[in-house]
């Protein structure tokens, strides 16, 4: 069989993207489409005393003005997106966010009113005729204060600000605690982060009366979830609602909440109007009202043998959750699931309580509570070594997963809500080559020694990592050979610029003896595929890949069956190449496979029971649990004392993330995950002041590195491939963003050696580490 | 309703004749008005690059421009580079190395990019990153980018397209 799998083979989908060509959502365009904006609250916290909408109404172009009264029974809080985890005795209050704000507003962002004009130009006007009485409230800012008695309530329903408490453990914590050596206890803080993708949310709805037909355009990382739930808020059934997610200009995680409020209301819109809606966000709301992340507080304990085994780590942390908890506790789940790395740690406590605040919804962006996990547990681990006198790097080694312990067991549950456990690795070969890769040994014996007596202060970081990726419950494809020869592939998760349509296509190009240009694939179109959950927590190379991988070779048999009957030919003497079927010794004996797929649908005459016509296939696969990729990334920096900028003089990263299906694509991941993880760790963050204003709500005050603050990246691969899958495959998605602020941490420390301090935070900044390292010198 | 103003530009080496309002933004009326929506919009407020057009040649922001102002001159917009078939150089070698992943950023790239190799046929690394640190790029963390201008650079000395 030619292969085509672990090719860098160039992307089919890029012709059309780099000439203009591809449809993004606001490029739809139907005639008779009217415009949407909607009214913001201002405030943080408030009561709404009454709307005043005349205005907005009589000026002329508006067409309608809703508020959520103007909806009446429609007006309904949206779906729940992620049960509570089976966890024993815990805590879940659901407070959904709302299609438009009713009775109060919850966070400076939120809906109020929905304008619907014949130009957005005269939308936006009207938003501003709008009169909204506001009685201000006192505002839930702070993420510990949140939990006073004292403190005002986001929702008046609850008794507190409390929106979940839960407990997970392995082993017995105090018992270990009690034998320790040492004891290792800091306060770890987070802040929020934007994932800042370069295309802002939009939506457009059509609904057609007389068809009863509802098509979306969305910018949704989930189109078949979203249509489910809009059938379901509609009352129609399924197959009268179509979503299309087209071309999507990056998601990182945001573009996944079911049913922000805009998709809730631009159909709802187009409904009640019987008109096609259209509504782009602009970047100031994609700043304030697109989900955030990070945002977590943590007392966090390791403690360790003299010798540097860990005996166990626990944490007790507050994670924000913002002003509703649609998307449950798949972030502090994920935190909790990386909170001991690539460690064997035989206890393990944590407590989290989620906890609401009068600010943005947070759900998982880029990293999705990994990087929390793995930020708190190499923190520690290097207060530790440096208590102990050991190398970071010696300390780590001696606490990997061994390779023979795998399938390594957890025993806490993780965000598939199954038993945590990690399926395959074998770290220390990956370590070895990030080690070897950047010259650890000879850096820090030779040339950090040589830069710091010229008075540069230069560090090197080296952090390895896990990451869970592709969880269930399932993705599916249909495959079928058309009659012009192309394979057709559908698949229901959407695409958002992770080279799908090529590293799929290489899937069913190897099976079929097809070019990988001559598979299109069809993604994001409930009326092409109409199962499946999305493209989330790095699991399209995992899921969608073994399903697309199952449905071809299904396909395979049939078209091996029908030309062995044609060709008279036993079936092991066929081969698949070129877009044929060929008998292996006689070349002349062939026929094409899209000749094959005429011969599959016969018009006329008899066929035998059983028979379906065409060669097609649908196939699905659901993971038994999740497949644990690995890396180790490391950089060496030199650290400008008086700007506190950082060069970095070199980034390395060794991975393994299982079977490649496409290198070029894979690296490109990479790439761009260590580059949103830089700007986590040392150029983002959103700053809110204590009214719950964001002040840095623009592009020209939220800092997305440029190519002048990315540095090359050197990257190794090596392979240890999931046994849980067909294809051995691992994801990928978000690996490069993971370590990065624990990256950060380790290399600005190792840069000052003659200071004593602890970097405990993230993100830094400049001002921020220049702060830390001046309070030090302040305070000796 | 504020009154409309005649505009003639040429785009793409077209003619086009319209009637605007005067706070149209030249991206909307790219995109919208005249059906070239491979011109992108970010942020509208002139950070991100990828609403990028050359102006008479020279790289703007068309999110900072209004349409009116481009009375009387000559707009070349992504959609003018090249097509599938018979793609641009710079677009080859974007394809080539890798340089776009959900394409968003792109079009702001390239036509930052085609007056910038025209005037440095020859540049190296730090050049590069610094003629597109006024593009923001969320998912290539901009190395196959920074890579397939060198590959255009390099095919641009050569007189074989694509
Ligand atoms: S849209 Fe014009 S610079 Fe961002
Ligand atoms: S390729 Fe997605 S923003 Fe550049």
């Amino acid at each position: 069989m030619k292969t085509s799998i672990g090719e860098p083979i160039k992307r089919n989908e890029d012709p059309r993207l780099l000439t203009g060509k591809a449809l993004f959502v606001d490029d739809v365009n139907i005639t008779g489409m009217l415009h949407a904006a909607f009214l913001r609250s201002d405030y943080a916290h408030a009561r709404i005393k009454g709307i005043d909408t005349s205005a907005a109404r009589e000026r002329p172009g508006v067409v309608a003005v809703y508020t959520a009264e103007d909806m009446g029974e429609d007006w309904a809080p949206g779906p729940s997106n992620v049960a509570p985890p089976p966890a024993e005795e815990i805590i879940f209050h659901s407070r959904t966010q709302v299609p438009l704000a009713k009775g109060k507003v919850r966070y400076v962002g939120e809906p109020i009113a929905i304008v619907v004009a014949e130009s957005r130009y005269i939308a936006e006007d009207a938003v501003e005729d709008i009169f909204v009485d506001l009685e201000m409230l006192d505002v839930v800012a702070d993420l510990e204060a949140a939990l006073d008695p004292e403190t005002i309530l986001v929702h008046d329903d609850l008794d507190s600000n409390l929106a979940a408490h839960m407990f997970q453990g392995k082993g017995d914590y105090e018992a270990a605690k009690a034998s320790a050596d040492l004891v290792i206890s800091r306060r770890i803080d987070f802040d929020r982060g934007a994932a800042a993708a370069m295309e802002n949310r939009g939506v457009i709805a059509h609904w057609e009366e007389k068809a009863q037909h509802l098509t979306v355009w969305d910018t949704t990382q989930a189109p078949i979830p979203i249509r489910n739930g809009l059938a379901a808020r509609h009352g129609l059934p399924e197959n009268q609602v179509r979503v299309i997610a087209p071309f999507i200009g990056g998601g990182f995680g945001p573009k996944i909440l079911l049913h922000y409020p805009e998709e809730i209301m631009i159909p709802w819109v187009s409904i009640q109007l019987c008109k096609p809606i259209k509504w782009i966000e602009d970047r100031r709301e994609n700043f304030l009202a697109t989900t955030q992340e990070r945002q977590q507080i943590h007392e966090a304990e390791m403690i360790l043998s003299k010798e540097g085994k860990i005996l166990g780590v626990s944490h007790t942390f507050l994670h924000d959750t913002g002003a509703y908890d649609p998307y449950g506790l798949t972030i502090p789940l994920n935190t909790e699931s990386h909170a001991t790395g690539g460690y064997d740690v035989p206890n393990y406590h944590s407590e989290v309580k989620v906890v609401f605040t009068n600010k943005m919804i947070t759900t998982p962006v880029r990293g999705a509570g990994r990087p929390q996990g793995i930020f708190l547990v190499e923190r520690l681990l290097d207060i530790a070594a440096k208590e102990l006198g050991m190398d970071p790097v010696e300390i780590r080694k001696l606490n990997f997963i061994p390779p023979e312990a795998f399938p390594y067991e957890r025993e806490i549950i993780d965000q598939a809500f199954t038993p945590l456990i990690l399926d395959s690795g074998n770290y220390q070969p990956v370590m070895d080559k990030a080690v070897e890769t950047i010259g650890y040994h000879q850096f820090i014996s030779e040339e950090q020694p040589r830069l710091r007596a010229e008075g540069k202060h230069i560090g090197i970081g080296i952090i390895p990592f896990v990451e869970t990726t592709g969880v269930g419950p399932y993705e599916g494809a249909r495959i079928n050979v058309d009659p012009s020869g192309v394979i057709n592939v559908a698949t229901g998760v959407g695409t958002q610029g992770q080279g799908h349509f090529t590293s799929f296509a290489q899937i069913v190009a190897e099976q079929l003896g097809v070019d990988v240009s001559d598979v299109n694939l069809i993604t994001g179109d409930s009326a092409e595929f109409h199962w499946g959950t999305g493209t989330f927590a790095s699991r399209g190379a995992v899921v969608a890949a073994n399903a697309i991988h199952a449905s071809s070779k299904i396909v395979r048999d049939k078209v091996l069956k029908l030309a062995s009957k044609i060709l008279e030919a036993p079936e092991e003497e066929l081969e698949l190449e070129g877009g044929f079927v060929r008998v292996a010794d006689i070349p002349r004996l062939s026929i094409s496979l899209g000749d094959l797929a005429l011969e599959a649908n016969p018009l006329r005459g008899t066929v035998e029971p059983g028979m379906e016509p065409g060669l097609e296939a649908t196939a699905y696969f659901g993971p038994q649990y999740g497949a644990a990729a690995f890396g180790v990334h490391a950089m060496i920096i030199e650290v400008d004392p008086e700007t506190m900028m950082i060069d970095i003089k070199r980034y390395v990263v060794a991975e393994d993330c299982g079977r490649i299906l496409n290198p070029l694509i894979l690296e490109g991941q990479i790439h761009g995950g260590v580059a949103m993880g830089i700007g986590n760790a040392y150029y983002e963050q959103l700053i809110y002041d204590e009214n719950a204003q964001l002040l840095n709500a623009s592009l020209a005050d939220y800092l997305v590195p440029t190519a002048c603050e990315i540095p090359h990246i050197e990257i190794e691969h090596l392979e240890t491939r999931s046994p849980l899958n067909p294809l051995g495959t691992k994801g990928v998605g978000e690996a490069g963003t993971i370590p990065v602020p624990a990256l950060y941490a380790q290399a600005i420390e190792n840069a000052f050696p003659d200071h004593d301090f602890e970097i405990l935070e993230m993100p830094l900044s400049p001002n921020k580490l220049f702060e830390i390292l001046y309070k030090k010198e302040v305070g000796r | 309703m504020s009154d409309l103003y005649q505009l003639t530009v040429s785009i793409n080496d077209t003619e086009y004749q319209r009637s605007v309002e005067p706070r149209l933004l030249l991206s909307d009326f790219l995109r919208h008005d005249i059906g070239l929506s491979g011109t992108h919009v970010g942020c509208e407020h002139g950070v991100c690059g990828a609403c990028t057009v050359l102006f008479d040649g020279q790289p703007i922001r068309s999110c900072l421009m209004f349409a009116i102002q481009a009375d009387g001159h000559e707009i070349l917009t992504v959609e003018g580079l090249g097509t599938p078939d018979d793609l641009h150089v710079i677009q080859e070698a974007f394809w080539e190395a890798h340089g776009l992943q959900c394409g968003f950023c792109t079009p702001g790239f390239l036509m930052t990019l085609v007056p910038f190799l025209e005037e440095n046929p020859d540049p190296d690394e730090a050049e590069i990153r610094h003629a597109i640190s006024g593009n923001i790029c969320r998912c290539t963390g901009y190395q196959n980018i920074v890579e397939a201008v060198k590959l255009a650079a390099e095919n641009m000395k050569t007189p074989t397209r694509g």
